[in-house]
């Protein structure tokens, strides 16, 4: 194996892949301008930005998954065309995405031959492919036996799975789209050591992480990509963490400031030590004892990186879910045992993070969507009443500003962030006293997103609403909140104020965790 | 619908000589055309197709099927299927069957006849309690909706089975002396000239109409079958609404039973088998998807009727019955074939519109592109 990256005459440091100003658009959408972007042989190259900056999009050209618009990708000196990642892969560029795509029902072996098979006299010769899984393994340090089914694996040990099948196609680049979001202190560990050996054996690696310090310690170089556009660029010793938040978050559009001129009531949401277990990990929490109280008319961030239990703690708290531990008291009352109709029905609801899986419902339209929540309100005995729904539904539409042509308009018909808006006025119009909002910003654009703020913090100001929302943009904790809740690990590492910096909020969020 | 991309589209078909609009209501309409197809070709081939008579005693063929698919069509609205309708159909006929026999009640040493009101709902009432472990297996046991009906099926079948030691009770008259009689106005009698069997499945078909389109549940049920997870979060009680389909599945089936066993005075544990097929057929000829939350009333009785009017005319032209399975088998597949078409043409149109419409919706054009003003400038090498 890898014969073809050790025969390789490359210098350290050479630059071996590079994108010439790559660009790519979705209809009228840029995803990316202009963009250019250097693999060193041998070395990390590390990609930086927010959420929608455009780095899966560019790891997507890089890998053949999809095509530029317009720029070219040239390959040790050559203008290169992928037309699928089968041509990609072919030319040694293997790429593993952050959703690992392993069947888990399989061995390791038959993971890694996966659609390879190597075919012998008597079938699919299957000694052979155990022999190069074996040693593939053990080059990797990492001798599991090939005939592991994958599901017994940790999740460390299935991307070095991965990461065996893509050398085993003899990678000479290989792309990494935040490999470690999912893995334990040691099992980062072991991957940084993988990735260290795979360096020493001339491969070249582009990795992507949100976890800047982590990703400083493997990089060599480090590109930052903001709103489509690479912003800067330097070599691992010219660079710190602060130089990359700086470069990462810019300056923001403004999204408002924290509502005030009105006095804050009495806790209204109390989370008492809420703990929920990981399902795929026995013994492991994915929040860990976590409390937090929330007044009326207060506004509060909770921010924190992927897999920081963000989600699974205000879907807890909403109903969904299972809590090992720990109550949610609204107005005093505990409600850790209600239904989710029951706690809607008692004021407190949320709105999900993905709109498309748990916020809208496709086959309905925009109107059904509306008042999905609030059916109660126009029902007299048994029978809705029409009259009084398109009323809620008008309503609705006005108060939340959703642009649509009607209310039998379908959902899909919608851009984002008025679909988001749909999601937001079907909790509003059952006049809640709590609403949670799980990244309320994710996928829609900046108008959209500072419409939303101005909605949550009139809500808060004028109807005393307790405002609890999720994000991963640091930018949005410094916008309308009063209180910053930083989770890390499944835990709160830190709680700030209004007048919080960038800096301080996301070295607390885990960003600056050492593996 | 009345979106946009619609509108647009519909603008576009003008400019391009208007066969769009055609092809669209052919599509939307698909069932109603196949219907009037029907009549239209049986009536130019047979002289007797064409009667009010024979429409209905077609129609109480149909009432049959149309009564199950109205049960399936709830269903399958919320993404479920039941293949147990069949059978519980057969084992309500026989219960009912049994019940006008006479229960003894060996201890009392009489023998009680319960009037047929009391028959209906006790039937009913076995229906419904068909349902109701189909429902529980599947809303809280988690059970695949196929697996746990496909068990159902062959249950019921058993029982109905074992209770007639597979003999059909032919005596369903009752007698006036026991006052038990009237089981055959339930479909052999007519009212009004329309056999009952029809007027009881307008009934339900005005229920079913009303319940989904006037009832909080009947949101519920397209909610749970569009999206259950955005349902639930929505505080509709999704399993709830889940037991509750395939128990009014089951009455539906139960009632079908009813009527079937009084049209043919007689009630045997092999009827309706391989209904349940049927019934599915009819709700997806009607338009219906399998994924649950599309579909209609309308719809699914014009699937029934066509399947009914199908069947019953090429009986009359005399086709031989092998040819009548290949014939329906082939409809299904034309049906889904469409259904996949509209569906499929509807996603498309969404997607496309999200990319052009820009005047009704400024924001979409901007969706997902940055901020304009913060990505000036910064741009290059900083350290």
């Amino acid at each position: 194996m890898n014969e073809h990256a050790t025969s390789q005459e490359g210098t350290l440091g050479k630059v071996i892949l590079s994108a010439r100003n790559i660009a790519k658009s979705f209809g009228n959408v840029h995803a990316l301008k202009a963009v250019n972007f250097d693999v060193h042989y041998g070395q990390v190259t590390t990609l930086f930005g927010e959420n929608g900056a455009g780095k899966s999009t560019l790891m997507k050209i890089l890998s053949g998954v999809m095509q530029p618009s317009s720029g070219e990708i040239i390959l040790e000196g050559e203008p290169v065309r992928f037309s699928s990642t089968t041509e990609a892969q072919r030319q040694g560029i293997s790429i593993i995405h952050q959703e690992l795509s392993l069947a888990p029902n399989l061995s390791v072996r038959d993971n890694v031959f996966m659609g390879r098979e190597i075919v012998g006299k008597g079938g699919v010769d299957y000694a052979e492919e155990s022999r190069q899984t074996r040693q593939l393994m053990e080059e990797l340090d990492e001798p599991i036996d090939p005939l592991t089914p994958v599901e017994d694996l940790r999740l460390g040990q299935q991307q070095i799975v991965e990461i065996a099948r893509a050398l085993s196609v003899n990678s000479r680049i290989l792309i990494m789209d935040e490999p470690t979001s999912a893995l334990s202190a040691s099992e980062v560990e072991v991957l940084f050591r993988v990735i260290r050996d795979l360096k020493s054996r001339g491969v070249s690696l582009v990795y992507i992480s949100h976890h800047l310090e982590e990703a400083l310690t493997i990089t060599d170089h480090a590109v930052v990509l903001r709103d489509g556009r690479m912003t800067a660029y330097a070599a691992r010793q010219e660079i710190d963490l602060e130089w990359i938040v700086r470069n990462m978050v810019g300056e923001n559009f403004d999204l408002g400031s924290p509502p005030d001129g009105y006095a804050m009531g009495d806790a209204v949401l109390s989370i008492e030590g809420i703990t929920i277990p990981d399902v795929s990990v026995p013994g492991r929490a994915v929040v860990d004892d976590v409390s937090l109280s929330v007044r009326a008319g207060e506004i509060v961030c909770i921010y924190g990186l992927m897999g920081a239990g963000r989600t699974e703690l205000l879907e807890s708290v909403a109903g969904r879910g299972n809590m090992a531990a720990g109550r949610v008291l609204l107005h005093g009352e505990d409600i850790s045992r209600l239904s989710i109709a029951e706690r809607i029905e008692k004021g407190l609801v949320l709105v999900p993070e993905d709109r498309q899986r748990d916020g809208l419902v496709q086959t309905m339209s925009v109107g059904e969507n509306l008042s999905l929540a609030s059916i109660g309100a126009f029902t007299k005995g048994l029978l809705t009443s029409r009259g009084r729904e398109r009323h809620v539904v008008r309503e609705s539409i006005s108060n939340v500003h959703i642009k649509t042509d009607g209310s039998a308009a379908s959902i899909g018909s919608l851009s984002g962030g008025n679909q988001q808006k749909v999601v937001i006025g079907k909790m509003m119009a059952t006049h809640p006293r709590v609403v949670l909002l799980d990244e309320p910003s994710r996928g829609i654009d900046i108008g959209a997103k500072a419409e939303v703020f101005r909605l949550l913090s009139e809500g808060a100001a004028q109807q005393g609403l307790a405002v609890v929302f999720s994000t991963s943009e640091v930018g949005e904790c410094l916008s309308i909140a009063h209180r910053i809740v930083v989770m890390s690990r499944g835990r709160i590492a830190a709680e700030f104020g209004a007048d919080a910096n960038k800096e301080e909020i996301m070295a607390a969020s885990g960003e600056a965790v050492v593996a | 619908m009345s979106d946009v991309s619609q509108d647009n589209d519909n603008e576009r078909g003008k400019l391009f000589g208007g066969d769009f609009d055609i092809k669209r209501v052919l599509l939307e309409g698909r069932a109603f055309f196949a219907l009037i197809a029907i009549i239209v070709i049986f009536s130019i081939l047979s002289p007797v197709y064409f009667s009010t008579s024979n429409f209905l005693t077609m129609s109480s063929h149909v009432a049959i099927f149309g009564l199950l698919s109205l049960g399936m069509l709830l269903v399958i609205l919320t993404g479920g299927i039941d293949l147990s309708v069949g059978s519980t159909l057969g084992l309500a006929g026989v219960f009912a069957g049994f019940l006008m026999q006479g229960v003894s009640f060996e201890i009392l040493g009489v023998v009680f006849y319960p009037p047929v009101w009391v028959v209906v709902i006790l039937t009913c009432g076995l229906g419904a309690l068909v349902g109701a472990i189909n429902g529980v297996l599947i809303a809280y046991f988690k059970v695949p909706a196929f697996v746990a009906t496909l068990g159902l099926l062959y249950v019921a079948r058993g029982v109905a089975l074992l209770m007639t030691d597979g003999l059909t009770y032919n005596n369903l008259g009752g007698s006036p002396e026991l006052g038990n009689t009237g089981f055959d106005w339930l479909g052999f009698n007519r009212l009004f000239g329309v056999p009952v069997g029809v007027l009881i499945l307008a009934v339900v078909a005005i229920a079913c109409i009303l319940l989904l389109a006037r009832t909080p549940f009947g949101r519920w049920v397209y909610s749970t079958g569009g999206n259950a997870r955005a349902a639930e979060l929505s505080g509709v009680p999704v399993k709830r609404v889940q037991v509750l389909v395939y128990v009014l599945s089951g009455i539906c089936a139960a009632i079908a039973g009813l009527v079937l066993s009084s049209q043919l005075t007689s009630a045997g544990p092999t009827a309706g088998t391989t209904y349940e097929l049927t019934a599915i057929a009819g709700v997806v000829i009607g338009g219906a998807a399998l994924t649950g939350g599309r579909g209609n009333v309308r719809g699914t009785l014009l699937g029934a009727f066509v399947i009914g009017f199908l069947s019953d005319g090429l009986v009359i032209i005399g086709v031989s019955s092998y040819w009548q399975t290949v014939f329906t088998g082939a409809v299904i597949i034309l049906a889904v074939l469409l259904n996949s078409i509209q569906y499929s043409g509807r996603k498309k149109q969404q997607a496309s519109s999200d990319g052009k419409t820009t005047s009704p919706q400024p924001e979409s054009a901007a969706e997902r592109s940055p901020a304009s003003g913060s990505t000036a400038g910064k741009a290059g090498t900083q350290s």
